[in-house]
């Protein structure tokens, strides 16, 4: 649970910004002007259904009869019912406007994070990535089709009723209009003190939810240490902190609310009070103060219904900007456009332009540093990898292994210097040719949920269920599926949860044994995994390696050993390259490296294989 | 059935946690209902200014306060002192603001004290728990339920439980007065209440039910994007990238559209809830016409009665929404209990504290977890204090289990032999005193969000920076440390920098050592070091900590071979036991094991790859 720190962002209203979300309404405008149509018919209905009231005092009692009583009645009926299906439709229709929006805003947010690099992706936490796509998305749509009209409405009524005063007295309108600038200004700085106070409240709260994690995950560090004790009285910091800050948070809004009461009873006072003098001397009739008290009562309500609501969307400006920098956010590998005329982006591409791949792969004079890196982890580096070469990679946790990887795999470019694939710059073809060539297993296999088969036949998607068993079989995974209560058509669970890490990476052999790449990239894993699927591993790997050209961070001295060629990482570096027997001759970094896992290796060998 | 278990534990355990909250809560319920009342007065006042006052329409009060009103003055004496209305609107509101103000921070107190000493039961709790109910548990789950579920029962209680007494009040409050002014009108508004009641509850089970499936279709929408972006190399790699897309648009299709029919189902439930309202005004003037027409009630009547009937159905439709809101956190409550259930570790009686600088002895431990195989049998051994004793094992060969139950991470069930420190079993010793004295570094140590100097010094927060740097010396660390550009005071963990294996064991050695621990155990908590870095650490320890009893779980024989004894494990049993030079004469697993790494120079270079390698 990374407490990903809230950024911050000005407090400014953007209209810019707001701009940009409207356009994804324009399609439902219909739909987003029949509510409009629908709250102002329902705000009517409110409006009258007070006057039957009046009516039957009117009618019948100061009439002292009942004759009419049956059509009055019905008229009432109508009208309720009238209101009942002017309400069902009015939400159904905000409803519609507000999922649509929501809809298509995911897919746009969504579209875009597909295109972005990995440079992006390493620095930014899957978390809040997510909270963009989801709870952002859910905010905006939600603002715009209800608070919108929400303020609408407001404002609409708050506006007519103001009219109204004035046209009833102009005096008495003008004691209270001259409150409602008052008000909304009061109601402006409490909201924007209470916001921040809601803002530091999110992120303690964040920090609890933390501290919980922490003291789940750590249970075995604490107990040992004995600071169970110690860990509480951390936490209860903690608590304390919200305590403290949600107590202040109620007063604000205490003080808040009983302001307002007060003002706004102060002024209905001062409209009875001048009115009821004004009616006695004739000035005025008792039924245009009898309209204008209702007026003055019924408009505090609105009024501060209204700051809230711009209180609101000045909260809400903060998901905008962050949807909307996320969507500006250029990736930093983009195929030129001659290259996506030639072969098409991801959303279309023109398969019938793709050349066949050998799989010769070369660094030229490659420079690199990293985005957010310091200095150059490579510096003029030269190196051809004929197609069919075997590349081990080694080095510490850590050391910057997957560097070369990166870059050979195009997800990151070289600052300088060129790759070039089958003896062409790999800037000339686009991303999707690259990378549809490319087989990549990684150290945490990566699954998606849903079926093994389905999993498998990621790695290409039209191969039939037998290609996808064949698949399976060449690298023995279906001796987990096997095991597995309903074979193939077997849940893996959210992110193959449901199985294990070993488990996990034959499937995801399986699915890149089925793309039947020429390129292969391995990351092997170093957590520790059953002798028995080990061996399984071991043959896997042997089987996929062949033939293909291949990248492999390797922590297993038998893939090693076996490789054409083995680069030597150490801090971000390629200190020594060259053969097995090569590098063992010099003695240096990498005979330190090979010696420690020899000897865990060895260990480990005979104590569990002896019979 | 089991509706009701959930509402008594409700109950239960809003009643255990309110205790020390109670006196604001009864304060937020006096000023909430005051506030109510209060400002139910005021369009009263203004109607009767207007109508009665200044108009010549009669007074629409209870029959009981006329008289009262006339020996004032009546409307003269109002109209003569119209002021006197005015005052006593702002004199209503000063009233009416106090209690408003009281009642929000009454809740306030009440609920956020609720909540913090649930939050901080829960944590306390949760430390406090044998690790056999940790490692059985999902961290995951356990955090939702300390969150989401806390959460949800902190907001029944502030928005719900005062409402329930509140409404309940206002309802009997307004139906007292109104069968007080007329019975037949009043039981046609008493006759709607079950009705209103009734539908809202059903209506709101029928939604709540609904909220399910769309929550689901939420949470699967979710899982598609963060598998997406979690996945995003292997997206990227197969150049998956319009595959994924039509996943994301089925999810997001069968989101948008369950909230739509959402919005169908809401709109009918808001549009028949209005209806039901209207229709009891709309019987209530009605009938009230006709009977002011007959004459049973006055003009003043009626208008009173109909605003009171108009204040009884708003809190008759929440009161209906809070029922169905009980079973709820009802559910939550259940989650919350089975943690708060859940037995903590706890001393034997008469757990004391004896002296820890003696021999260790296992004496015929078995021991398994769970029902399974046993992963320990039949282990005995002994280890005299100040010497260094050593294990070999394989994976699940149980050498870990050793330790787990000489810490008492897991207790040695009676019957299945002893583990003895001196001649007091651990099972007499306490928890807190046993870890204290057994310093325990483990594979893959565990470090806390915080900085390394705060890391290092947990088990001693008083500790100088000179000691701290000391224990970091002897762990071959300090070093490393200093070279970081905040130095001891870079955060580490999660929300910090990532240290590589080797320094989080160092900085891990280095926080046990700040524990001055008599007995010593290293599980494996150097293997992501070199064996130079693992000599020199070993020879700063032997320097320093000379008196301790130490255990060392080990592959490497260069480290295994300084201990006075070595044990070899093997399936749970001993495989062989001895000083280095007595293993070597054997010619066991032990033997051959040395020969490898001894000679693996040689070896490496030889090696054609068909021995090691069974590729």
């Amino acid at each position: 649970m990374a407490a990903y720190e809230e950024q911050e962002f000005h407090q400014k209203l953007n209209l810019f910004a707001w701009k940009r979300m409207f356009q994804f309404v324009r399609p439902y405008r219909k739909n987003f002007m029949l509510v409009i149509g629908l709250i102002l018919f329902s705000a009517l209905i409110d409006i009258v259904l007070p006057l039957f009231q009046r009516y039957a005092v009117n009618t019948f009692i100061q009439q002292n009869t009942l004759e009419g009583l049956g059509g009055f009645a019905l008229a009432y009926l109508g009208v309720i019912a009238a209101q009942t299906i002017g309400v069902i439709f009015f939400s159904y229709q905000s409803m519609y406007v507000e999922m649509n929006v929501n809809k298509d805003l995911k897919r746009a947010v969504f579209t875009h994070l597909q295109t972005l690099s990995f440079s992006y992706y390493n620095v930014t936490p899957v978390g809040y990535l997510l909270s963009r796509v989801m709870s952002d998305t859910n905010r905006i749509s939600g603002m715009i089709a209800w608070g919108m009209i929400d303020i609408l409405w407001a404002l609409a009524y708050v506006v007519g009723v103001l009219g109204a005063m004035f046209a009833l007295d102009a005096k008495l309108a003008l004691v209270v209009s001259t409150v409602v600038p008052f008000i909304a200004l009061l109601t402006w700085y409490f909201q924007s003190r209470m916001l921040s106070y809601n803002r530091k409240i999110r992120q303690i709260n964040s920090h609890i939810t933390g501290a919980f994690n922490e003291g789940i995950v750590g249970a075995k560090t604490s107990k040992t240490l004995v600071i169970e004790d110690q860990n509480f009285d951390g936490f209860s910091r903690i608590t304390d902190e919200m305590y403290g800050f949600t107590i202040k948070n109620a007063r604000l809004s205490g003080v808040y609310i009983s302001t307002i009461v007060f003002f706004s009873a102060v002024v209905t006072a001062l409209v009875l009070v001048k009115g009821g003098y004004l009616v006695m001397e004739d000035a005025m009739a008792l039924g245009t103060l009898s309209a204008f008290t209702t007026y003055a009562v019924g408009i505090f309500e609105p009024i501060q219904q209204l700051a809230r609501n711009f209180a609101d969307v000045i909260s809400l400006q903060a998901n905008i900007e962050r949807v909307t920098d996320l969507l500006d956010r250029e990736p930093d590998i983009v195929d030129s456009p001659e290259v996506v005329e030639k072969y098409g982006d991801f959303m279309e591409p023109k398969q019938e332009n793709w050349e066949e791949i050998r799989g010769d792969i070369e660094f030229r004079d490659v420079s690199f540093r990293y985005p957010d890196g310091q200095e150059n982890v490579l510096e003029h580096f030269n190196l051809k990898i004929p197609a069919g070469t075997n590349v081990a990679i080694v080095g510490e946790t850590g050391a910057g292994k997957s560097t070369l990887v990166n870059l050979a795999c195009r997800f990151f470019e070289p600052t300088e210097g060129q790759i070039l694939i089958d003896g062409r710059d790999y800037r000339e073809r686009s991303q999707l040719w690259l990378h549809s060539n490319i087989g990549y297993v990684l150290q945490s296999p990566h699954l998606f949920s849903g079926s093994v088969m389905e999993n498998i036949r990621y790695g290409r998607l039209e191969a039939t269920d037998e290609e996808v068993i064949s698949a399976a079989k060449s690298v023995s995974a279906d001796l987990v599926v096997d095991k597995l209560e309903q074979g193939y058509d077997s849940d893996v669970g959210e992110s193959g949860d449901r199985l294990s890490t070993g488990e996990k990476q034959l499937i995801s052999f399986a699915r890149a044994v089925l793309a039947d790449p020429r390129i292969f990239v391995l990351d092997e894993a170093t957590s520790s995994i059953d002798t028995q699927t080990e061996q399984l591993i071991q043959n896997a790997i042997a089987h996929l390696l062949q033939g293909r050209t291949s990248f492999v961070i390797a922590h297993r001295l038998s893939t090693i050993r076996q490789a054409d060629l083995i680069l030597v990482v150490k801090d971000g570096k390629i200190i020594e390259q060259g053969t097995h027997a090569q590098l063992m001759g010099q003695r240096g970094y990498y005979f330190t490296l090979y010696s420690k896992q020899f000897e865990e290796e060895a260990a480990m060998r005979t104590l569990d294989n002896r019979p | 059935m089991e509706q009701q278990k959930g509402t008594r534990e409700l109950w239960g355990l809003l009643s255990r946690f309110s205790r020390g909250s109670r006196g604001y809560f009864a304060l937020a319920l006096f000023c909430s209902t005051m506030a109510t009342v209060l400002s139910s007065l005021t369009p009263q006042v203004i109607k009767i200014t207007v109508d009665s006052v200044l108009g010549d329409l009669p007074f629409g009060l209870p029959a009981a306060f006329l008289p009262a009103l006339e020996r004032l003055g009546g409307r003269e004496m109002l109209r003569g002192h119209l002021y006197l209305l005015g005052l006593l609107l702002v004199g209503i509101a000063v009233f009416s603001a106090l209690f408003n103000y009281g009642s929000r921070v009454g809740i306030a107190l009440g609920s956020e004290g609720f909540v913090r000493r649930l939050r901080n039961t829960l944590y306390k709790h949760i430390q406090k728990l044998p690790f056999s109910w940790h490692v059985s548990h999902q961290t995951g789950d356990i955090i939702q339920r300390c969150t989401s579920d806390v959460e949800s029962v902190s907001r029944f209680l502030s928005n719900q439980v005062l409402e329930v007494f509140r409404t309940s009040f206002l309802i009997v409050f307004a139906l007292c007065i109104m069968f007080s002014m007329n019975v037949k009108l009043s039981l046609v508004a008493l006759a709607f209440i079950p009705i209103t009641m009734a539908y809202t509850g059903i209506y709101y089970s029928k939604i709540a039910k609904k909220f399910r499936v769309t929550d689901a279709a939420e949470g699967e929408l979710a899982t598609v994007v963060q598998e997406n972006l979690t996945g995003v190399r292997v997206v990227r790699a197969f150049g998956r990238e319009r595959h994924e897309l039509a996943r994301f648009d089925e999810k997001n299709k069968k989101f948008s559209g369950l909230w739509i029919s959402m919005g169908y189902t809401m709109g009918t439930y808001w549009g028949f809830g209005d209806l039901f309202t209207g229709l009891q005004i709309a019987c209530i003037v009605i009938l009230g016409a006709m009977e002011t027409v007959h004459g049973a009630i006055t003009l003043g009547e009626f208008l009173a009665f109909v605003s009171y009937n108009a204040t009884l159905t708003w809190p008759i439709r929440s009161l209906g929404r809070i029922f169905s809101e009980m079973s709820k956190a009802g559910v939550s409550v259940e989650r919350l209990n089975y943690i708060l259930n859940a037995k903590e570790e706890e001393d034997a009686p008469g757990a004391g504290e004896p002296p820890m600088d003696r021999d260790i002895t296992f004496d015929h431990v078995t021991f398994g977890y769970g029902e399974g195989q046993p992963v320990l049998k039949d282990i005995s051994f002994t280890i005299p204090t100040g010497t260094t004793f050593a294990i070999l094992g394989g994976t699940g060969s149980g050498k870990s289990t050793l330790m787990h139950l000489l810490n008492r991470l897991y207790d040695l069930p009676r019957g299945c032999g002893s583990i003895r420190v001196g001649d007091a079993d651990l099972r007499d010793i306490r928890h807190s005193w046993l870890r204290k004295n057994v310093g325990m570094v483990l594979q893959e140590p565990f470090l806390f969000s915080r900085t390394i100097e705060e890391n290092i010094a947990a088990v001693k927060p008083d500790a100088s920076l000179e000691e701290i740097r000391a224990a970091a010396a002897i762990a071959c660390v300090d070093e490393a440390i200093t070279e970081f550009p905040l130095g001891y005071d870079t955060i580490v963990g999660e929300r910090g920098v990532t240290l590589s294996g080797g320094q989080k064991q160092r900085v891990a050695i280095a926080r046990m050592l700040m524990q001055n621990a008599p007995i010593m155990v290293f599980d494996d908590s150097l293997s992501a070091v070199d064996s130079e870095t693992d000599s020199k650490i070993r020879a700063a320890l032997k320097e320093r900590v000379g008196g301790a009893t130490t255990i060392l779980i080990s592959h490497r024989i260069t480290t295994l071979m300084q201990a006075d004894c070595i044990l070899v494990l093997k399936d749970g049993a001993i495989a062989e036991m001895g000083s280095h030079q007595e293993l070597l004469r054997r010619d066991g697993i032990y033997k051959s094991i040395y020969d490898i790494q001894m000679n693996q120079d040689d070896r490496i270079l030889t090696e054609g790859g068909e021995d090691v390698g069974s590729l």
